[in-house]
């Protein structure tokens, strides 16, 4: 029995196209047969976010979807939107505020927050802590992360 | 005062990166998902594997049919413990210091019984994981169920059946302590006051699981691991020993770690049998623990039972303390600290803060068909802080006299050091008074004991409570080495300048996340007199950074940084020398400022490191007769004059129950730490304000909840409660400073602070919150259903 399928999708403005076994999830394909390891797995149920990518324009979680489901999609990874600048102010933010330690959570923790930032880049700090509530970071206690949020904001705003 | 000198001279160079905020080397790399984690390395011809795990909490395997797994799609090989066992030796964790410890042998996987639930008992490797799941599910295992000793109060009642017939009972360790005349300090006394605490299993979740990708080369008998610890050197020494390798014919290389926290400090079996794996297979293998597993078989921590006692007088002179505490382990001593330093270092501990002379201890040390249990962050100090700060608050009420005030009448005053502890622990230098005036200040308690009142007269229960605490950072060999354990407590440093004038930095510290680069990098270069780009930080590969400990116990920033401050001093040194014969000028008129050779004097230039580094590798034939430039200098350090530099601080915590739902919810809380000197203003604070919110994980969230056969209920991340962004406040930090002068850098550890005081300060704000109800609770985890149970509304 063939269990596999082919996938065409758009990954960081480029086209790939793979047959994979149907089972594959968004993030092992992107890690494994893209090479993209940016995204990371940290729980593989859904909860801790570590591999949060954008697909057509909504953060989902790479663990949660198939990769069959994202045949057609548009899909932007961490490594993606370095490139494009969209995370620049952020992960300037974080860096400088060391919103970060060990980093593992950190890419999804980016690409949620570059949601924010178009969906309400007003937000209080108490809305900020409730968006990221499905990104856990074991290492900061997220203190650093809602100032970096902050940081890169004013920044945005300050360029326009 | 101290009584030991030290030449502060790295605090007082020019261009001193010591006490600023200098962004970490390797941050944007992993803010831009350019990290190496285990995971991210692929290997031609590699393979993973998976583990057939224990679906028992303790169970004989009578027979184990391997045929269908082994005809299964892209199936390689399924081994068993019994034939992973010709090729390695087991350990047993046991520490001679640690009088009378015992623990049976531990294989990489068992021979024929498993202890726990999870326990990898049997190993598939196939082209990819996801076959080598399909092919564990086919390994068809006759399981004889045994008797599970699950509840650490039984297990040593003759009743209870014996985990390890060899073992003669299921106690792995106890040990006593006997100090002045507690019965007649109870004599004495005005109040005795007894306190039962509670503390839940919990563990660390560390975003990335544990991951380890073995390769042996047969040819050269080289075995090379990539392995996300925190003790490279550790690990190379374990696996050359029980693979029966000569130890230089180990390479670990640890790139980057996605948080350990003591989690990756131990010696995992399903991480050893990998190893095996690829030494039977001759070819890489990658093993990566999924979230279920890591549940299962990271280490668990605390579960302690303590009872403790407080004797005063009227006046709050405190008298005596008692504890006895118990813990369950699980079924083996882990390997090689031992499962007992967590008791040991709680006995150690208990009422450290305070002056008294009479104190006596228990501590029994249980096996359980459990998890096995070992130190998580901040080893035995949330439960001896909790227990110390539990009874001295609980004492205050009943006096009647101020919380604070009592903790004040009893510091050992600042200024009066060094002392001892009641247990014999030297205290060097702490600040008990100052960190409680700075904390008192920040959260301005006046304003808040106000507030509290105000508010509870609205039927709004808030409640204020306070930590004073000690920590134990930059262990020396008396941690571990003196017991027999190959686990470095000192640190080297490698600096060499090369061609251009940069300099690399070779350390056996380790990264995990904490910032030890930057600290290391700051270090360096105030050492040397170099700005921090000019330097590259080599660490976590053993055939390419000196002999070190890694990270554990806050010692990378005490102990690796010292070793490079020395390092980098005796580079400055060479380069002088070499400055001094090329600009025939004595060396002692010279100095290094910012990458450049300057007269000591003027401060003007006379030649640059990218000149030196030029003449020195290209030209030496323009160098004097006689002089042989040396531009690599190797420094070791370990603290010598006090086996631990003790640190303290100081937390409180305000907080509001809702008294319907059980809800908690931490409204602010503050930490005043005094590690010393401050290397790095903003990574001290983001360690003390990550390891509060680990300890408010034990204190409100976390715990690994087993039912009575031995099966853990809750191993996912649905289920297993971490803190969240959400529920959490910001936290607000401060400093006192008192370096210890075993070091000329004067650095303490921070990675303790946050962790060892939250609980506490949590509790006591609880059940200052609760007064009004007469409520008390002093059992961690506090969930809402153990709240409403103390108000009496379930």
């Amino acid at each position: 029995m063939d269990n596999t399928v082919e996938v065409t999708m758009t990954v960081n403005g480029e086209t790939v196209t793979r047959r994979v076994e149907a089972r594959t999830n968004l993030v092992d394909f992107l890690r494994t047969e893209v090479g993209l390891t940016g995204s990371h797995v940290g729980c593989e149920h859904g909860v801790c976010g570590a591999c949060t990518v954008r697909v057509d324009g909504r953060i989902v979680r790479g663990c949660l979807m198939v990769a069959a489901q994202a045949d057609g999609a548009k899909v932007w990874t961490v490594e993606g939107l370095t490139d494009t600048g969209e995370l620049r102010a952020l992960q300037d933010a974080f860096v400088e505020r060391n919103a970060l330690q060990c980093g593992f959570c950190t890419p999804g923790m980016l690409i949620t927050l570059a949601e924010l930032m178009q969906k309400n880049p007003d937000a209080d700090r108490q809305e900020i802590r409730e968006f990221i509530s499905g990104n856990y970071c074991r290492c900061t206690g997220y203190q650093a992360i809602v100032d970096a949020f902050e940081m890169a904001r004013g920044r945005a705003g300050a360029a326009e | 005062m101290s009584d030991i000198v030290t030449d502060r001279w790295i605090l007082d160079r020019p261009n001193s990166y010591i006490g600023r905020s200098v962004p970490r080397p390797n941050a944007r790399r992993l803010a831009e998902g350019r990290g190496t984690f285990v995971d991210d390395v692929e290997m031609k011809r590699m393979v993973h594997a998976a583990f057939v795990r224990s679906p028992h909490a303790r169970a004989r395997m009578r027979s184990i049919d391997t045929a269908a797994a082994k005809k299964a799609p892209g199936v390689l090989a399924v081994v068993t413990g019994k034939e992973l066992a010709e090729i390695h030796d087991p350990w047993v964790g046991v520490l001679t210091h640690l009088e009378g410890i015992k623990s049976p042998p531990q294989y990489a996987l068992p021979l024929d019984t498993a202890n726990w639930q999870g326990e990898a008992v049997v190993a598939v490797v196939a082209n990819t994981r996801a076959q080598a799941e399909d092919a564990a599910e086919l390994v068809a295992i006759d399981w004889e169920v045994l008797p599970a000793v699950t509840d650490a109060e039984t297990a040593l009642d003759p009743a209870t059946p014996l985990i390890h017939e060899s073992m003669g009972d299921n106690l792995t360790w106890r040990r006593r302590a006997n100090f002045g005349d507690v019965d007649a300090a109870y004599a004495e006394a005005d109040h005795v006051i007894e306190e039962t605490f509670v503390f839940g299993r919990h563990t660390g979740v560390t975003l990335e699981p544990r991951a380890i990708l073995a390769e042996f080369d047969p040819a050269e008998e080289q075995l090379t691991v990539w392995h996300n610890n925190q003790c490279p050197h550790m690990i190379q020494n374990i696996l050359a020993t029980h693979y029966r390798l000569e130890e230089h014919k180990v390479r670990v290389i640890t790139r980057d770690v996605g948080g350990s926290f003591g989690i990756k400090v131990h010696t995992y079996a399903d991480e050893i049998a990998t190893v095996g794996l690829s030494i039977l297979l001759k070819r890489p293998v990658k093993f990566i623990a999924d979230r279920l597993e890591s549940f299962l078989t990271d280490i668990h921590a605390r579960d302690h039972r303590v009872k403790g006692k407080i004797a005063l007088k009227n006046d709050g002179t405190i008298l005596a303390f008692e504890i006895d505490d118990l813990t369950g382990i699980g079924p083996y001593s882990m390997y090689p600290r031992t499962s007992g330093i967590e008791a040991n270092q709680v006995v150690n501990m208990i009422g450290g803060p305070y002056r008294f002379s009479n104190y006596r201890a228990v501590a029994s040390v249980v096996f359980q068909n459990k998890n096995m249990m070992c130190q998580y962050r901040a080893v035995g100090h949330p439960i001896k802080c909790a227990v110390t700060e539990g009874l001295v608050e609980e004492a205050a009420r009943q006096i009647g006299m101020d919380p604070v005030a009592l903790r004040r009448h009893n510091f050992h005053k600042d200024g009066s050091y060094p002392v001892k502890s009641v247990q014999g622990l030297p205290f060097e230098n702490l600040s008990h008074e100052e960190s409680m005036t700075k904390l008192l200040a920040a959260m301005d308690y006046d304003a808040l004991r106000a507030d509290r009142d105000a508010k509870r007269k609205e039927g709004v229960y808030r409640g204020i409570g306070f930590a004073s605490f000690i920590e134990v950072t930059n262990p020396s060999a008396m941690f571990y080495g003196v017991g027999g354990a190959r686990i470095s407590a000192q640190d080297g440093a490698t600096m060499r300048l090369d061609a251009k004038g940069n300099v690399y930095v070779s350390t056996g510290a380790t990264e995990q996340g904490q910032g030890m680069e930057a600290v290391i990098s700051q270090v360096a270069a105030t050492a040397v007199g170099v700005p921090v780009e000019r330097l590259k930080i080599i660490t976590g590969d053993t055939e390419h950074t000196p002999y070190g400990g890694g990270t554990w116990g806050s010692r990378a920033a005490g102990i690796g940084g010292e070793a490079v401050a020395q390092a980098g001093r005796a580079l400055r040194m060479q380069i002088l020398d070499a400055a001094a014969a090329m600009l025939q000028e004595d060396k002692s008129s010279l100095d290094i400022r910012n990458g450049v050779v300057v007269d000591d004097a003027t401060g003007n230039e006379r030649i640059s490191l990218a000149e030196i580094g030029r003449i020195c590798y290209y030209r030496p034939d323009t160098l004097p007769d006689g002089f042989q430039a040396e531009l690599v200098a190797t420094r070791h350090y370990v603290p010598r004059k006090y086996p631990f530099a003790f640190t303290n601080g100081a937390q409180a915590c305000y907080l509001e129950v809702d008294t319907d739902t059980g809800f908690v919810k931490i409204l602010n809380l503050w930490c005043i730490e005094d590690c010393g000197t401050v290397i790095n203003p903003l990574l001290v604070d983001e360690q003390i304000r990550g390891g509060v919110v680990q300890g408010l994980g034990g204190a409100l969230w976390e715990e690994c909840l087993y039912d009575a056969d031995g099966q853990m209920l809750n191993g996912n991340m649905a289920d297993y409660l971490v803190p969240m962004a959400a529920e959490l406040p910001d936290i607000e930090c401060g400093h006192a400073v008192s370096p210890t002068a075993d070091s000329d850098l004067g650095a303490k550890g921070a990675g303790e602070a946050g962790t060892c005081g939250a609980p506490a300060v949590v509790m006591n704000a609880l059940n200052d919150a609760l007064t009004p109800f007469g409520a008390k609770l002093t059992s961690m985890p506090f969930t809402p259903k153990k709240i409403l149970t103390a108000l009496g509304k379930i």
